[in-house]
């Protein structure tokens, strides 16, 4: 598939050139900014906010906690051996190791939900810049859906001068 | 790329790059400490724990004191970084990598030693809950068994909260390198490439993971805590202790981070990012955490001098005017008094003041662990169980291996990751513009300058 890019110095001259696509027809979704620093300033970043990390960490929790409680209490009820004169199911010393795996579970399901949405780890050909790591800012989108090359020029032309390239990904 | 951002680039870049025969002599002597310790502990492996000054009644000694120091000084970065983010503290972002490093390896270092002080460190595994082919479960009620729940779930934490803001670092890295540089930099990085979905997903996670971690950072000196005030034993057992090592781990760590950043800003040359009011910033913490420290052995001491329990009044003579006496008042002079002094007086507060403070804080800290541990497990009850210990030397080995571990992990890790987040400092050049007709270069300036 083709792609073709422009790379930006700013992140204004980006958000011009993003919204010179959009008003060219294409659709949010299709368009790649990548940049070497979160720019949550302009609305280019804006369309991919979303709170499914917080939820996710949230259902992670739950899960460390229903695990912890199983763990704990069935542990102690298979091997029943009264301790320091504690109940076999001693709920305040158990309160600690769920607490830990509660917090565990949260931990570890927000890093795999964003290797996860991020698409990492990715060692297939993305729409990508070596100059991305110099500073510059790239605009994209594949030539797919009968969307000529002269068109999607001509809308990044309008976030001012920039190097346009093409690209196989 | 603005003059800024190449500068910045390439300053904290260049350590990765570039290593001079400096570098190496350091390794290697560095090395030679460590080497020391591993030899130490290999002599007590193969000769048995009656090599150490262990003996009855004092069965826990350095050891524990270097585990409960090294997790104390392990509350550097993590928490402290984390807090930092949590009230977006600009003047945070040069600093939170070079904090969250020392948690790591602090971390590591420390949860080593309850499988040194095993004795018989093969059997390790015995600690982790899991069903023996004795039948015999782990014991959820034992603060041994807490500590391991605790430890693992801060490391694992501590060292994705480490991880997750250096990929796009490490993709920056692989696209200004080659050769055996660029493929091992493109293993780190991931793919990273940059898109908003990956920015914004990444922040949302580091949001998450700082929300998290507090918590947790403060549950795991509360549980080492519990190792010894859930005991029934003098000095020991007193609900003062989780926030009492909390309020101690944090103290230690702030002084091991001022110790780090003043050696980063030396060798590196990191004088451009690592500033005076960054030192000051955390001289007035140290400040707070040091007066908060003298009012928490000022509550604990106080109610057990007016208590005047025998048991208690014993092991409370011991270090006010006996024999631990003179490590009681070193310790409350580096730990409250020097720090006191020094960071009161703005003109006192300066970089070399800072470090002086911390250094004496960091020796300050060792000895209080060591203090609540030997006098209290020497002269405990009666008289007739009384005993007294004395280090031997492959314990003080395996104790300055330690302090060469830490510094060698650090020098390795500054010399693979940019030691300094340069994608965090890049966002720091576009802060909220104070008004209207502001530039950004202006307000760039602004915040460099005036964190």
């Amino acid at each position: 598939m083709t792609a073709i890019y422009g790379l930006f110095d700013r992140p204004d001259a980006a958000q011009r050139a993003f919204t010179g696509l959009k008003r060219a027809g294409v659709p949010s979704a299709d368009i790649t900014v990548v940049s070497g620093e979160p720019f949550e300033a302009f609305e280019f970043s804006h369309r991919d906010h979303s709170m499914i990390l917080f939820r996710l960490a949230l259902a992670g929790g739950i899960i460390g906690f229903v695990l912890a409680v199983l763990l704990t209490r069935g542990t102690e009820l298979a091997w029943p051996l009264v301790t320091g004169g504690m109940p076999i199911v001693a709920w305040w010393p158990n309160l600690v190791i769920i607490f830990e795996m509660t917090m565990l579970g949260a931990i570890v399901t927000t890093v795999v939900s964003l290797l996860v949405a991020s698409k990492l780890p990715s060692f297939r050909k993305d729409l990508y810049d070596p100059a991305v790591s110099d500073g510059k800012i790239l605009v994209g989108v594949p030539l797919t859906g009968g969307r000529s090359e002269e068109s999607v020029r001509q809308a990044l032309a309008v976030g001012g001068p920039a190097v346009v390239k093409t690209t196989q990904m | 790329m603005s003059d800024y951002s190449t500068t910045l680039t390439n300053d904290l870049l260049r350590p990765l790059i570039q290593t001079s025969w400096r570098f190496w002599l350091l390794v290697v002597l560095l090395l030679g400490v460590v080497s020391l310790g591993i030899g130490a502990f290999a002599y007590q492996v193969n000769q048995g724990i009656g090599v150490w000054g262990l003996n009855w009644p004092v069965f826990w000694a350095f050891d524990i004191t270097n585990f409960v120091f090294w997790i104390g000084i392990s509350h550097a970065g993590t928490l402290i970084s984390a807090i930092l983010r949590l009230v977006n503290a600009e003047w945070r972002r040069p600093v939170t990598r070079c904090a969250e490093v020392i948690t790591v390896f602090a971390l590591m270092i420390g949860a080593m030693f309850p499988i040194v002080h095993l004795g018989r460190p093969w059997l390790f595994f015995w600690l982790m809950p899991y069903p023996t082919e004795r039948q015999i479960w782990p014991n959820f009620r034992s603060p041994l068994v807490w500590d391991f729940f605790a430890i693992s779930t801060y490391l694992t934490g501590s060292s994705l909260f480490l991880f997750l803001p250096t990929i796009p670092d490490f993709a920056l890295v692989r696209d200004k390198t080659t050769g055996w540089r660029h493929r091992f930099y493109a293993i780190l990085a991931l793919g990273w490439t940059g898109t908003t979905k990956q920015w914004h997903r990444l922040e949302s996670a580091m949001q998450i993971m700082a929300i998290a971690i507090v918590p947790v950072a403060v549950s795991v000196h509360t549980i080492v805590s519990f190792d010894f005030s859930m005991a029934p034993v003098p000095m020991w057992h007193s609900t003062i202790f989780g926030p009492y090592f909390v309020a101690g781990a944090i103290f230690s760590g702030i002084a091991a981070l001022i110790i780090a950043m003043a050696a980063l800003r030396k060798f590196l040359h990191l004088e451009k990012y690592l500033h005076p009011v960054h030192f000051e910033n955390l001289g007035k913490l140290l400040l707070m955490m040091s007066l908060l420290w003298g009012y928490f052995v000022f509550a604990e001491r106080l109610t057990t001098w007016y208590g005047n329990e025998p048991s208690e009044m014993t092991t409370f003579w011991q270090t006010q005017r006996l024999s631990f006496a003179p490590l009681y008042w070193t310790m409350v002079t580096v730990n409250f008094i020097l720090p006191v002094t020094i960071l009161s007086f703005k003109k006192l507060r300066t970089i070399t003041g800072c470090v002086i403070a911390s250094f004496g804080v960091v020796l300050g800290m060792w000895l209080e662990r060591f203090l609540i541990i030997v006098p209290t497990l020497s002269h405990k009850y009666l008289s007739y169980s009384w005993g007294s210990y004395r280090p031997r030397t492959p314990e003080i080995l395996l104790l300055v291996a330690t302090f060469g571990a830490m510094v060698l992990f650090y020098v390795l890790f500054s010399k693979l990751v940019p030691i300094i987040s340069i994608w965090e400092m890049k966002i720091g050049q576009h802060p909220q513009l104070a008004h209207e007709h502001q530039t950004a270069d202006e307000a760039s300036t602004m915040w460099r300058t005036q964190p």
